[in-house]
């Protein structure tokens, strides 16, 4: 197609209308951000975007190298220089079509993709001039919003129906992107989500200053359109099985139920009112809008709020209690700040809102008062041994390192594990002894019509590689489905 | 969606449903339980499942009026709508034959005990309950128990009606007059404590259906977690249903208690 097509006259004309030089030499455009003091006590949108003008120049930074290594660091293969070679010719709704042939959510992914550790981290600037990457995520995000702000948004063209059906189990960032892949090909699809609202993780989790709400609303609408059908308060291994689905026509069945049980450190005091997960935080905040005056959720607001982890999910955890009024909100991680896995940008973000980053600490006990609220953390002091199985330098404890820290309420964001409904509820259904699914290279279960992705597979990963595997299952299991 | 079809005033502050629910009422065990929610701003509540009636595709739940969205729940009259409703959740309860049962309920605990005497009584049991409550007006479902159980033994705390006494003094006379194999018991935390105390005793194997505060109740946000047997569970996906000698009670009303103060600023919104 002329869009993305690098040998398209315009293209080549664009390559040779600036010169190398002048390109590289151009630096890294800085994201237009709230001012950190006001934010840190507001739900709106840390990141503003890009303006026009902004974009046009940062996209003239791109080499449109004849062998995008950026485009390797993508999980759902964007054409990276075929979407940023149409903004710097100004065709930004075309830019977004680009981002659309592949991916079904690229207003979430422009504002929470990795991608200094995916798409920039192989671009051309950083493998080969040791200079900044490209800034592909912004550009991302600023076609994806140009398109939606323009109301010239067309949902991606679909194949004429073929009148299989197949169903999404989860209506998170991978099954989102599976139904997206499958309406595309022609199928009629049916996502069925647990919860009221539609989104998985992008509602409940990730909060509304990181990507808002409406933007997750006006992805699921475009998927709408090409035909996907959303069941909510429907939960696939409890209200319905997948023998009736099998009997009421699907083909095909894929599984993104993503995460499941908070984990917890059980350690002493860990029960106390005022400690929970993030999970459980970030969802009566996201989804239950616990911080405005007309839900009826109730959420604890402390004064001293510590969150123990260093992920993103952390991050949100923090950077919520901030706005929902803390007056010092601590992050308490054993490791340094290096071995951190959360994006750079959340905690740069974290950090001018006024985080208190306690890393080399690690949580022993928690104490409580006598009606069973927690009162005060006691944290081990660490420091960093040899490096363990994730090749990270490990923590371990100095003797006698111990401090007290007054709390009201702690997040515990340490991870999850997968959630055990689907696993639990189907026979023949091969699970690992983490509890995830287990698939093989073309994320087909012990189940042949059974393909299954996202954190329900990895464990707890990311949105786009979520995402990825939506687009892979979606492949695989059309090919499976025509009998390739 | 999840119309209302009817409604019935047990007491004055307890209120029957029956619900618009056809998946639901095809899908559901004794135990099961479901998540509620009503209006745009509703919080999402559990309740279980006191009966259903598959060929209506309906479910019945009894709510009490206590807080604000137990009130707009109880608030909604036949042809009204629930704004959600999801499940079955939980683990449905293990129904077998095991000679003897008592089933002891309190307060509105009575109503998602009826699917578990009903099932007991198929498989075969001799199934005795015992119904508790402050005074003879918070009696409910005694006349559906009679048709189903072998005996019912009423206690109340003022002996307005059958005999004047708690739930222990039912379950004991019960165990003092015959051999007993198993006792479920579903009702407010400290009345399971005391029942669990009890039978403890006796060496008396107990299951006790507990209801903690969820928020998602499919297992993905923890608010419900308690202790059994020294360790952390998930009431929504481990339970609702535990051995209740194994589970710590004190730890469980306490954290029943976490929003207390809270829901207490938010109960202008009914009036109050």
């Amino acid at each position: 197609m002329a869009l993305e097509d690098r040998n398209e006259a315009w293209r080549d004309e664009l390559r040779k209308s600036i010169s190398g030089k002048e390109r590289t030499s151009t630096p890294r455009v800085k994201m237009n951000e709230l001012d950190a003091k006001i934010r840190a006590r507001s739900y709106d949108e840390v990141n503003q975007g890009l303006t026009e003008e902004q974009a046009r120049k940062e996209a003239t930074r791109c080499m449109d190298c004849p062998n995008p290594t950026c485009m390797e660091g993508c999980p759902v293969g964007i054409n990276i220089p075929g979407f940023i070679k149409n903004i710097e010719r100004g065709e930004y709704v075309e830019a977004a079509k680009v981002l659309r042939q592949t991916s079904a959510l690229p207003a979430v992914c422009g504002r929470v993709c990795p991608q200094e550790k995916q798409c920039e981290s192989q671009c051309f600037y950083k493998l080969k001039l040791k200079k900044e990457p490209v800034a592909i995520g912004y550009l991302e995000r600023f076609a994806a919003d140009f398109e939606r702000n323009s109301g010239k948004m067309e949902a991606p063209q679909t194949a004429p129906k073929n009148g299989i059906k197949v169903a999404a189990v989860g209506s998170g960032p991978a099954g989102l992107s599976f139904a997206g892949d499958m309406a595309k090909l022609g199928y009629e699809v049916t996502v069925f989500e647990a919860l009221h609202e539609i989104g998985g993780v992008l509602k409940y989790g990730i909060p509304g200053f990181r990507l808002p709400n409406e933007i997750v609303d006006v992805e699921i609408d475009n998927l709408k359109k090409m035909g996907v059908k959303f069941e909510k308060n429907t939960i696939v291994g409890k209200t319905i099985g997948t023998k009736d689905l099998e009997a009421a026509g699907f083909k095909g069945l894929f599984v993104a139920s993503g995460a499941g049980l908070p984990r917890f450190m059980n350690i002493k005091g860990e029960n106390l009112i005022g400690i929970m997960s993030s999970n459980e935080y970030l969802t009566r905040v996201n989804l239950m809008r616990a911080n405005t005056k007309e839900s009826d959720t109730p959420v604890l607001r402390g004064k001293n709020v510590a969150v123990i982890g260093g992920g993103n999910t952390a991050m949100d955890s923090v950077r919520t209690a901030l706005r929902l009024g803390a007056e010092r909100a601590m992050l308490v991680y054993r490791r340094s700040e290096e071995e951190m896995p959360a994006r750079l940008e959340e905690v740069h973000h974290a950090k001018e809102e006024g985080v208190e980053f306690m890393t080399l600490h690690n949580p022993i006990e928690y104490i409580g008062d006598e009606k069973g609220r927690v009162t005060t953390m006691r944290l081990q002091k660490m420091q960093l041994g040899e490096p363990d199985a994730s090749g990270r330098r490990s923590p371990i404890a100095i003797e006698g390192g111990i401090i007290d820290v007054p709390v009201d309420v702690v997040i515990v964001s340490i991870g999850v594990s997968p959630n055990p409904i689907v696993p639990n509820s189907v026979a023949g259904l091969e699970v690992s002894a983490k509890g995830t699914i287990v698939v093989n290279d073309k994320l087909q279960s012990s189940i042949p019509t059974l393909f299954a992705g996202g954190d329900i597979v990895r464990g707890g990963a990311t949105v786009i590689l979520a995402m990825g595997d939506g687009r892979k299952a979606a492949a695989e299991m059309h090919k499976y489905l025509s009998g390739n | 969606m999840y119309k209302i079809v009817d409604k019935e005033f047990f007491s004055e502050n307890v209120v029957k449903l029956e619900v618009e629910a056809p998946l639901i009422a095809k899908a559901r065990k004794p135990g099961n339980f479901v998540i509620v929610r009503v209006g745009e701003n509703g919080e999402r509540i559990p309740l279980t499942i006191a009966s259903a009636d598959e060929k209506k595709g309906t479910i019945t739940l009894v709510a009490q009026r206590v807080g604000v969205s137990s009130t707009k729940l109880t608030d909604l009259n036949v042809g009204d709508e629930l704004t959600d409703l999801v499940g079955p959740l939980g683990k449905p309860t293990d129904i077998e034959k095991y000679g003897t049962v008592v089933c002891a309920g309190g307060g509105v605990g009575v109503a998602p005990l009826l699917p578990i005497v009903e099932g007991m009584k198929k498989a075969g049991n001799k199934v005795i309950v015992v119904l508790a409550a402050r005074n003879k007006d918070l009696i409910i479902l005694e006349k559906q128990m009679r048709e189903l159980a072998d005996e019912v033994i009423i206690m109340t705390d003022d002996g307005s009606a059958g005999k004047k006494g708690l739930v222990t003094n039912g379950i004991e006379e019960v165990i003092l007059r015959e051999k007993v194999d198993l006792c479920v018991t579903i009702g407010p935390a400290i009345m399971m404590k005391f029942v669990s105390l009890l039978t403890k005793k006796y060496n008396l194997p107990t299951i006790a259906s507990l209801n903690t505060i969820m928020v998602d109740g499919t297992g993905m946000c923890g608010a419900c977690r308690v202790t059994v047997g020294g360790k952390t569970k998930f009431v929504c996906v481990d339970g609702p249903e535990f051995d209740a000698h194994q589970v710590d009670f004190d730890e469980m009303m306490m954290r029943l208690g976490a929003y207390k103060e809270l829901e207490k600023e938010d109960l202008y919104k009914i009036g109050k």
